[in-house]
């Protein structure tokens, strides 16, 4: 099997970037999308060229490192996976691919396909925990939590941090993100004490880093690779509302 | 040398209060006058870094990746321990600690077990309070499940992603502190060396992944939080970046490294497909609760696995360990798995595979309960084969998983060198020669959370602050090296890339230090593994330069530093004449083709010293003894 690749190549976040073309040859369906970019970097080494950056660690949907837009869509085109859970027998043989790395002003690029995603951190820093310091907890069954709240609470917890759903987004917004936090720890008891100053903290925070706003497309939702749902920010702009209506 | 674990005494029950009862502290006001490192944001180093902010220490804390939110961690899937008995099914710390010492067959300590065994219970209570969205029952109570080598369900589990919710909590707590300003959290930095001023250690040498700038930050206490060092197979379960560079420059400088042959091969993971492979992906042992193993009895089957009828299916788990059955430990399950493939009966287009097979459980229990257990790593499966788990049974094969060896520590963490602390998989502690499914994420939060935390204090109300100077000639010798290395690395200007090097030294590691082991396999290892770091350091290729963002800088490092630990599991595992746990070694077995260890001569834990360049490192043991449990053949039929 053969493709055609299309990588976007900057030395460095001051320089310029272009696309470079390659060819990968030899391929078979059952190689991961990551592992043919192996393939053409280890070539791209011996014939003394520097390979292509890009992240990747886990390289089994989790760690959300892995980050980049296969024909513009942010990881590739199977829904509910990562980058690097892209398998080659999702392409055609001889299909042109164009990979890039995420586009948004608040996720500048470092290198090839490498951005800076610590605008993520910084949201968490500014309040996306439940103040508990080790030894304060008491027993662990001491609060029951329904079985059904567990569950969403998970869906919501359940985001990587890679950042596709401010890549999806015409808007750069980062809502889908901040609200994943919000809502995963407003829908337990534990996160309640904290609750609405939380969502005031984090979606400050959120501004700051120059992400845009959200204009109700639901682009995030459909990249998102745990698939977790809009709802979530519709119960974000709840949460917000009602924390802003208690300061009047 | 003499190697003193430093454990309390009293009755083993008693130890870890009595000694937090007597361990010197450092009073509140003077904590802020300490700095402490901590290398690694995993489970160990996250909860480290968050709990000692919160007691007040100045903490510097690094990580290799972009954000400390994706430490290898993140990915562990099945569950974890604790001793909380909320099952009513006879758990208690005791039966906790006995499991986890003939888990790992009988080379741990009793004391440490006993005190994770103890810590276990709050371990959870922590988490939960955190916010992790463990598995629940329609009470609102927690559920469990089972796990290899107990007969009791005490593994607490979030879907099929254990390690993420967890991580995920420390990292909050973590995040907290940075954003107090207790913490200063400097990710995209790897540590490549470790500074020992005047005997202890003082601080470490960093490279700034995107800048590659070299700088050395010192500290009153050291701690490393690395994880594990699978990666040297280079096919494994591990994150791709998961390296043994900072626990392999503190074992140069001086650091005991112990047990390094003791890796554990778990049983469930895909298949290798092909050459260009660049990881195996677990299927977590959480679904040995409802899959069952199984090939065809006869060799050469050529039918679909369907096809096959009941009775000429073997389920060789259940036939040889009726007992526990499919929750075999991983050791005796994974070698169980490649018997019956070297007898011919192995399934799959290479033949390196068995039955994972879920169709009883479908019919016991509907699908959509065995949907609602496992769907995330059956849409794993699905993703990586292209096949489904509900139709026909999983393929799987053993794989590299976990390291039980690590930097040699005593009681308090601390290992041989005087201020160096190391937690989590980086250390050898508890484990033995086998660990126990859902005991890694046990043991790292224990360690973070709630031991050293008590114990550094106890060192460090020795230490007078020394401040964040690091101009002295020890920083400056290691700066030097540092640079040397680095410069050594881009300047071979071979033919060949870093991964052709690190895939033979996989190859031959899994052929001769692997599921099983011989003198004649091992010496053959240690022929090969010297041949090719002579060549690695005459052909590599590293292209870029060190001024900024080079990863094949970063893997040229890491496997250089593979090449070497390669050497040592070998001859650890050549001058370990007996069969224990994961260490299989063909001329020590039963009649029956298990293990059979050698107590008398060698019920210890062994620590080598690195002696200097070139020079062959020297064996040093612990020995072990065994007060509370008696040193018991371990069977599980
Ligand atoms: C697929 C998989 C599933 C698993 N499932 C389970 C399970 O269900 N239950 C269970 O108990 N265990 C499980 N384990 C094992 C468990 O996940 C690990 O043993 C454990 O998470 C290790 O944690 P750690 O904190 O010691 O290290 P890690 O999580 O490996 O963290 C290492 C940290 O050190 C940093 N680091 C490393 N080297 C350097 C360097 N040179 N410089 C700077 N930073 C560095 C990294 O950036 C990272 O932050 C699983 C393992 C795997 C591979
Ligand atoms: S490499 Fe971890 S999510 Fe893709």
């Amino acid at each position: 099997m053969k493709l055609h690749l299309r990588v976007w190549r900057q030395a460095s976040r001051q320089s310029e970037g272009s696309f470079v073309t390659y060819e990968a040859d030899g391929l078979t369906p059952n190689m991961s999308f990551l592992e043919m970019l192996d393939v053409v970097n280890d070539r791209l080494t011996k014939e003394g060229q520097e390979p292509i950056a890009f992240e990747h660690d886990c390289r089994e949907g989790i760690c959300g490192s892995c980050a980049m837009a296969i024909n513009g869509e942010p990881h590739g085109p199977n829904a509910g996976a990562t980058t690097c859970q892209v398998y080659l027998r999702s392409f055609r043989d001889g299909q042109t691919l164009t990979v890039e790395p995420w586009r948004a002003k608040a996720f500048p690029v470092i290198k090839d396909l490498v951005a800076d995603r610590s605008a993520f951190d910084r949201i968490i820093q500014s309040g996306g925990f439940v103040s508990v310091g080790t030894g304060q907890a008491p027993d662990a069954n001491a609060i029951p939590i329904g079985k059904g709240i567990a569950e969403k609470a998970f869906d919501a917890a359940h985001c990587i941090g890679c950042g596709a759903c401010v890549a999806a987004c015409r808007n750069s917004s980062a809502m889908l993100f901040v609200a994943a936090k919000v809502s995963h720890l407003g829908l337990l008891p534990q996160g309640q004490t904290e609750r609405k100053q939380r969502v005031q903290k984090m979606v400050a925070a959120m501004d700051a880093e120059g992400f845009g706003n959200c204009s109700n497309q639901y682009a995030c939702e459909a990249v998102c690779p745990k698939q977790i749902s809009v709802e979530m920010i519709a119960r974000m702009n709840r949460d917000y509302a009602s924390a802003v209506v208690d300061q009047i | 040398m003499k190697l003193d674990a430093r454990i309390p005494a009293g009755p083993l029950a008693e130890k870890w209060t009595r000694f937090k009862a007597n361990v010197r502290l450092v009073s509140p006001a003077n904590k802020r006058k300490y700095e402490v490192i901590v290398v690694g944001t995993g489970l160990a180093g996250a909860s480290a870094a968050a709990s000692l902010a919160e007691l007040g220490y100045q903490v510097k804390s690094f990580c290799f990746q972009d954000s400390p939110r994706r430490a290898h961690s993140i990915a562990a899937q099945g569950g974890i321990n604790a001793a909380k008995n909320y099952q009513n099914d006879g758990d208690s710390v005791r039966r906790l600690f006995q499991d986890t010492i003939k888990g790992g067959d009988f080379r741990s300590r009793e004391a440490n077990v006993h005190r994770l065994a103890e810590v276990s219970v709050n371990i959870i209570d922590q988490c939960v309070a955190q916010g992790v969205p463990f598995a629940r029952e329609y009470g609102g109570m927690l559920a469990n499940r089972s796990f290899g080598g107990a007969q009791v369900s005490r593994t607490f589990y979030a879907r099929g992603a254990t390690g993420q919710q967890l991580l995920l909590g420390a990292y909050q707590a973590l995040s907290r502190q940075i954003g107090l300003g207790k913490v200063t959290m400097m990710p995209r930095h790897e540590m490549l060396d470790l500074v020992v001023e005047e005997g202890q250690a003082k601080g470490i040498v960093t490279r700034h992944l995107v800048t590659g700038e070299l700088k050395t930050h010192a500290a009153d206490a050291v701690l490393l939080c690395t994880g594990g060092y699978g990666n040297a197979y280079y096919l494994s379960t591990y994150a791709r970046g998961s390296n043994v560079t900072a626990t392999w420059r503190a074992h140069r400088r001086g650091a005991l490294f112990s047990n390094p042959c003791f890796t554990q091969i778990h049983p469930t993971c895909i298949p290798v497909t092909g050459e260009y492979q660049s990881k195996l992906t677990l299927m977590s042992e959480s679904l040995r609760n409802d899959g069952r193993c199984w090939v065809p009895k006869a060799k050469g089957e050529q039918r679909a696995a369907v096809a096959i009828p009941e009775g000429e299916r073997d389920y060789f788990l259940e036939r040889l360990y009726p007992s526990y059955g499919n929750l075999a430990p991983r050791d005796i399950a994974s070698r169980a798995a490649k018997r019956v493939c070297d007898e011919g009966r192995g399934v799959g287009p290479t033949g390196l595979g068995v039955y994972l097979d879920f169709s009883e459980a479908i019919g016991r229990l509907g699908e959509s309960t065995v949907r609602e257990r496992y769907a995330n790593l059956f849409a794993m499966y699905h993703e990586i084969t292209g096949e489904s788990a509900y139709e026909s049974p999983m393929r799987i094969f053993p794989a590299v998983h976990y390291t039980m060896g690590g930097l040699w520590v005593d009681y308090h963490l601390m290992s041989n060198v005087p201020g160096l602390f190391v937690l989590g998989e980086a250390n050898f502690s508890d484990h033995g020669a086998n660990r126990l499914g859902a005991s890694a994420l046990m043991q790292g939060l224990a360690d973070g959370y709630f031991v050293l935390p008590y114990t550094i204090g106890d060192y460090l109300s020795q230490q007078k602050p020394r401040g964040e100077k690091t101009d002295g000639p020890a920083f400056q010798e290691a700066m030097g090296a540092t640079q040397a290395r680095t410069k050594k690395l881009l300047g071979v200007n071979g033919r060949k890339p870093v991964s052709e090097f690190h895939r033979k030294l996989g190859k031959t590691l899994w052929d001769t230090c692997g599921m099983s082991r011989t003198k004649k396999g091992l010496e053959e290892g240690l022929a090969i593994l010297g041949g090719l770091r002579e060549e690695f350091w005459k052909d590599v290729k590293v292209p870029g330069s060190g001024a900024d963002l080079n990863q094949s800088l970063e893997k040229a490092g890491r496997v250089a530093d593979f090449l070497e630990l390669g050497e040592l599991m070998c001859r650890d595992a050549l001058e370990r004449e007996e069969s224990c746990g994961c260490h299989f070694r063909e001329e020590h077995q039963t009649p029956d083709g298990e293990c059979a260890r050698k107590d008398a001569e060698h019920s210890y834990v062994s620590a080598w010293e690195f002696k200097g360049e070139g020079k062959p490192e020297v064996r040093h043991t612990e020995p072990l003894s065994f007060e509370e449990l008696a040193l018991a053949t371990r069977s599980y039929k």
